[in-house]
């Protein structure tokens, strides 16, 4: 149990994917301008990297290690979270059309979200089993959805604000990230893992 | 014991969040008894001098009118009457410079009065009021154009008449006058206490027997005593009380009267009725008193002419729409120039242009500030994000989000951060170290917002009309279109029945001929 | 290798029909977004974004063919809301605004020819063949679709008024000190 418990504070915390361990920048700076957006954004990879993590794992147990064809595993993950991403563009697309229309091209861009794919091939190294597998997902994506949130709230503030000319837009958003990031660095040593 | 309990809980008086102490500069103009200013030789009505519509004018112009005459009559249910202020000849009714922030013109009432101030024939005093159906004293108040005198000219006709959900239980009239410089609301008390409370009785009456609160700020002992003798001299201990709060500015606003008073808040987008309150200002309680017991209409009241630049400040019993030039005059002219001419007090009062403009129902100041007074803080610094004025609003706002927004013009940020719950005082404006003109922004991104919904409005109007228009001219082209085919039917149908038809009229041709042949041959 | 391209391709297969099925599955019917930005539209139907109407235009920006900054007459608040609907960057519009106008017939000129009343988008102008012809301003939208039309050009777009019901407080400009400087005042004598 405590195990799982660590599993989680370790991913959404201590090794946040986009503070920390810097993967899935992109959507990270591209969606997080309005709060709605960003909340959306989160929850759509949530969902994409659960499944991706859990179709990856059993794709590469019950077809890639039984017939000795490990090294395709890149192409096969690729092949997967495309798939999953499509299928939740197809929901999305039917269930929230504004979020649809709004998150525009980055929706298709979690197919190629460093993260995910990293997720993937990282429960692969450690040698995870199928339930640490999808928590560690789950966190994952729990983490990228805390740090787009506060992110993206901040930027709404900023925006508002006075901000020298030179620094608006870009600039000061990746300052911001970059304290932001300077922040998570406390987390260093929650977890001795 | 019994007896004790509530004395304890009624002689409570609570506080409201922030509000700021300022000097009050009411021994100014306090120290004079009211007299009255001089009948000018023009009075410039306008028609527009409350919340809702306009008044429809019924006079004619050129016709002789008296004073207290209908002028203008209530447009609608939102709507005050305007009368005539003096006698004299109604020369016009047209645009003139009235008392607004815009500085615009609106439809005046043009009176050259005549100098003999003749009375128009008045309805009867309704001296057996408690006896009477509300409802015709609700109409008496409305026919003598009575609206709020506390500022926002509301008509009090409406807002003496609650719903049947809102049970009405404590009538607070408004003595606070908190703001500093105007002190007629001081001196009316003073005056006339004996109107204010037959005025308060009224509408007890009107509103099914509340108990009556009376706010009066403390720096106001005169005005507190002598409504005291003159409780005294009533029937009305029984259910009114006389409360002396602290004075602290913005007391005298009505949500945070009641507060103080009675301790509940009024929630946001609804109004005091909705908790079973009324608050009324002692100015319209006494022009309720004069319309139901002597019959009169509202045609002039108190005005406090103040400010350093003025010769002698004081305050004046003023025709309504007498010009503002003449009160300044009466009150001993310019003594300097002043750096500011203002309409109401000094925080939520508005510049005047010019002085040519004339009083009108909500004119309760005229202000004329000097350089000292009212020194130009040059432009606005950025935001310091202090924090100062959050710690002074009112109504417990956060003032530094709301300029954020509205700077922004993001207007759904400021609505949810409750723009209009903004009551406008201008205490976040006065300790802004920046010195930003937080209230205008407010205003500006009020406006915003009911223009949009306006303009919504409008556009869903128009697009119904358009959609209208669509499936009308679709149907006109079914119905053609049918048309053609039932013609195309008829004439496939029956091509035989055409051709019988050529035939009998060949032989109808043929007939007619013939017997003319026959006529010819004959003759 | 062969083991290899045929699980890759059993692989994709499988995942093809699972996205076909879902395809099937959650079909979306309409255009929901297009509503959406109609209503955000003003409904003038004036023509001026370069679409026959607002609905056409609000087609065209669902499907993303079309700019955001064409509308003439919902101006910058418009501009502003469909960027903020659509998640695009705010541009300049492309034409100026104009201050809202509505149409005034000239009653003398008119000779009842009903041109206008069959051009009005939204049935604004009332009046018959022969008869005379006037604008119910309250529900003109300002379009000028009828001013073309008319053979005796009887028709002006008149600004709607700038009085005390319509003014705005003004947003306070940079330069305005908190309380600004009101024109100087004279020193009247004294009475």
């Amino acid at each position: 149990m405590t195990e799982y418990a660590l599993i989680l504070i370790g991913t959404v915390l201590v090794n946040n994917f986009v503070l920390v361990k810097f993967l899935g920048l992109c959507p990270f700076m591209g969606v997080s301008k309005k709060l709605e957006t960003a909340a959306g954004m989160g929850l759509a990879t949530t969902f994409v990297l659960t499944l991706s993590s859990i179709t990856s794992w059993l794709v590469n147990q019950y077809l890639l290690v039984p017939l000795g064809i490990e090294y395709l595993r890149i192409i096969a993950f690729i092949l997967v979270i495309a798939a999953v991403v499509q299928f939740t563009e197809t929901v999305m697309r039917k269930s929230s059309p504004l979020l649809y229309q709004v998150l525009g091209i980055f929706l298709p861009l979690i197919t190629t979200n460093c993260a995910v794919l990293g997720v993937a091939l990282l429960n692969l190294q450690a040698k995870r089993s199928l339930v640490e597998a999808t928590l560690y997902g789950f966190g994952a994506a729990v983490g990228f959805s805390l740090v787009l949130t506060l992110f993206a709230a901040v930027r709404e503030r900023v925006a508002v604000g006075d901000v020298p000319e030179p620094f608006q837009g870009s600039a000061i958003a990746l300052i911001t990230a970059g304290l932001m990031s300077l922040a998570f660095m406390g987390f260093a040593g929650l977890v001795s893992s | 014991m019994a007896a004790l309990l509530p004395l304890i809980g009624r002689r409570r008086l609570w506080t409201f969040h922030g509000g700021l102490h300022l000097p009050d500069e009411k021994a100014l103009s306090n120290g004079r008894a009211v007299e009255g200013a001089p009948l000018p030789r023009r009075l410039i009505i306008p028609l527009l001098q409350h919340i809702g519509a306009p008044a429809r004018p019924i006079a004619q112009v050129g016709e002789r009118v008296l004073k207290g005459q209908l002028l203008a009559l209530a447009d609608g249910n939102v709507s005050a009457c305007v009368h005539a202020s003096s006698s004299g000849t109604l020369v016009a009714i047209e645009d003139h410079p009235v008392p607004h922030p815009s500085g615009l013109s609106a439809p005046c009432a043009v009176i050259e009065t005549d100098g003999e101030d003749t009375w128009a024939e008045l309805p009867e005093p309704m001296g057996g009021y408690p006896q009477l159906d509300p409802a015709e004293i609700r109409e008496r108040i409305r026919w003598a154009g009575v609206v709020g005198l506390g500022g926002a000219s509301f008509p009090s006709s409406v807002k003496l008449n609650p719903s049947t959900d809102h049970r009405i239980r404590t009538l607070i009239i408004n003595g606070a006058e908190c703001e500093p410089y105007i002190t007629c609301d001081d001196l009316l008390m003073r005056e006339r206490a004996g109107s204010i409370l037959a005025g308060a009785r009224i509408m007890r009456h009107l509103l099914g027997g509340a108990r009556i609160l009376i706010g009066i700020e403390d720096n106001k002992p005169e005005a507190c005593e002598a409504l005291r003798f003159a409780l005294a001299e009533t029937d009305m201990r029984g259910y009114t009380e006389i409360r002396s709060i602290p004075t602290l500015y913005p007391s005298g606003g009505e949500k945070q009267l009641i507060r103080i008073l009675t301790g509940k808040e009024v929630p946001s987008h609804a109004i005091p009725a909705q908790i079973g309150i009324v608050c009324q200002n002692v100015g319209t309680a006494a022009a309720v008193a004069d319309a139901v017991l002597e019959g009169r209409p509202l045609i002039s009241r108190i005005v406090t002419v103040t400010g350093r630049a003025i010769g002698e400040p004081r305050n004046l019993e003023v025709r309504i729409g007498t010009p503002v030039s003449e009160l300044i005059a009466r009150a001993g002219g310019y003594r300097e120039r002043p750096r500011k001419l203002v309409c109401g007090g000094p925080m939520m009062g508005f510049d005047l242009a010019s002085a040519d403009v004339p009083v009108t129902k909500s004119a309760n100041c005229i202000l004329a500030l000097t350089e000292a007074e009212a020194p130009d803080p040059g432009p606005a610094l950025a935001c310091i994000r202090c924090g100062r004025c959050a710690e002074v609003c009112p109504a417990k706002l956060l003032p530094q989000q709301l300029y954020w927004h509205a700077r922004a013009k993001d207007l759904d940020r400021a609505q949810d951060y409750h723009l209009f719950d903004c009551i406008e005082c201008g205490c976040c404006a006065q300790v802004c170290p920046s010195h930003i003109p937080l209230v205008q922004y407010y205003r500006y991104a009020k406006n915003e917002v009911w223009a949009r919904e306006q303009e919504k409005r409008s556009a869903q109007q128009a697009r119904a009309r358009h959609e209208a228009r669509q499936s009308r001219l679709e149907r006109q082209e079914r119905e053609r279109k049918a048309r053609l085919r039932q013609k195309k039917a008829s004439l496939d149908a029956a091509p035989g029945a055409g051709q019988s038809e050529q035939d009998a009229k060949k032989a109808a041709i043929a007939a007619a001929r013939q017997r003319a042949a026959a006529k010819k041959a004959s003759a | 290798m062969l083991t290899a391209i045929l699980a890759m391709t059993g692989l994709s297969c499988a995942l093809g029909l699972l996205l076909g099925y879902s395809a099937m599955r959650f079909r979306v019917e309409g255009n929901p977004i297009a509503d959406q930005i109609d209503a955000l539209l003003p409904q003038t139907q004036c023509g001026q974004c370069g679409h026959p109407g607002c609905r056409p235009y609000a087609e065209a920006l669902a499907r993303g063919e079309d700019e955001i900054n064409k509308c003439v007459p919902g101006g910058e608040a418009t501009l502003l809301a469909l960027a903020d609907l659509l998640g695009r960057e705010p541009v300049a519009l492309e034409i100026a605004e104009k201050p809202p106008a509505v149409a005034v017939i000239d009653e003398q000129t008119c000779i009842g020819c009903t041109l206008c009343l069959q051009a009005c988008p939204v049935d604004a102008i009332v009046g018959a063949a022969k008869q005379l012809h006037g604008v119910i301003a309250a529900d003109c939208t300002g379009c000028e679709l009828c001013l073309p039309p008319c053979p005796v050009d009887c028709i002006r777009m008149v600004p709607i008024a700038a009085d005390i019901p319509h003014w705005r407080w003004p947003y306070p400009s940079s330069k305005s000190s908190a309380r600004a400087t009101t024109p100087e005042h004279e020193a009247p004598q004294a009475a």
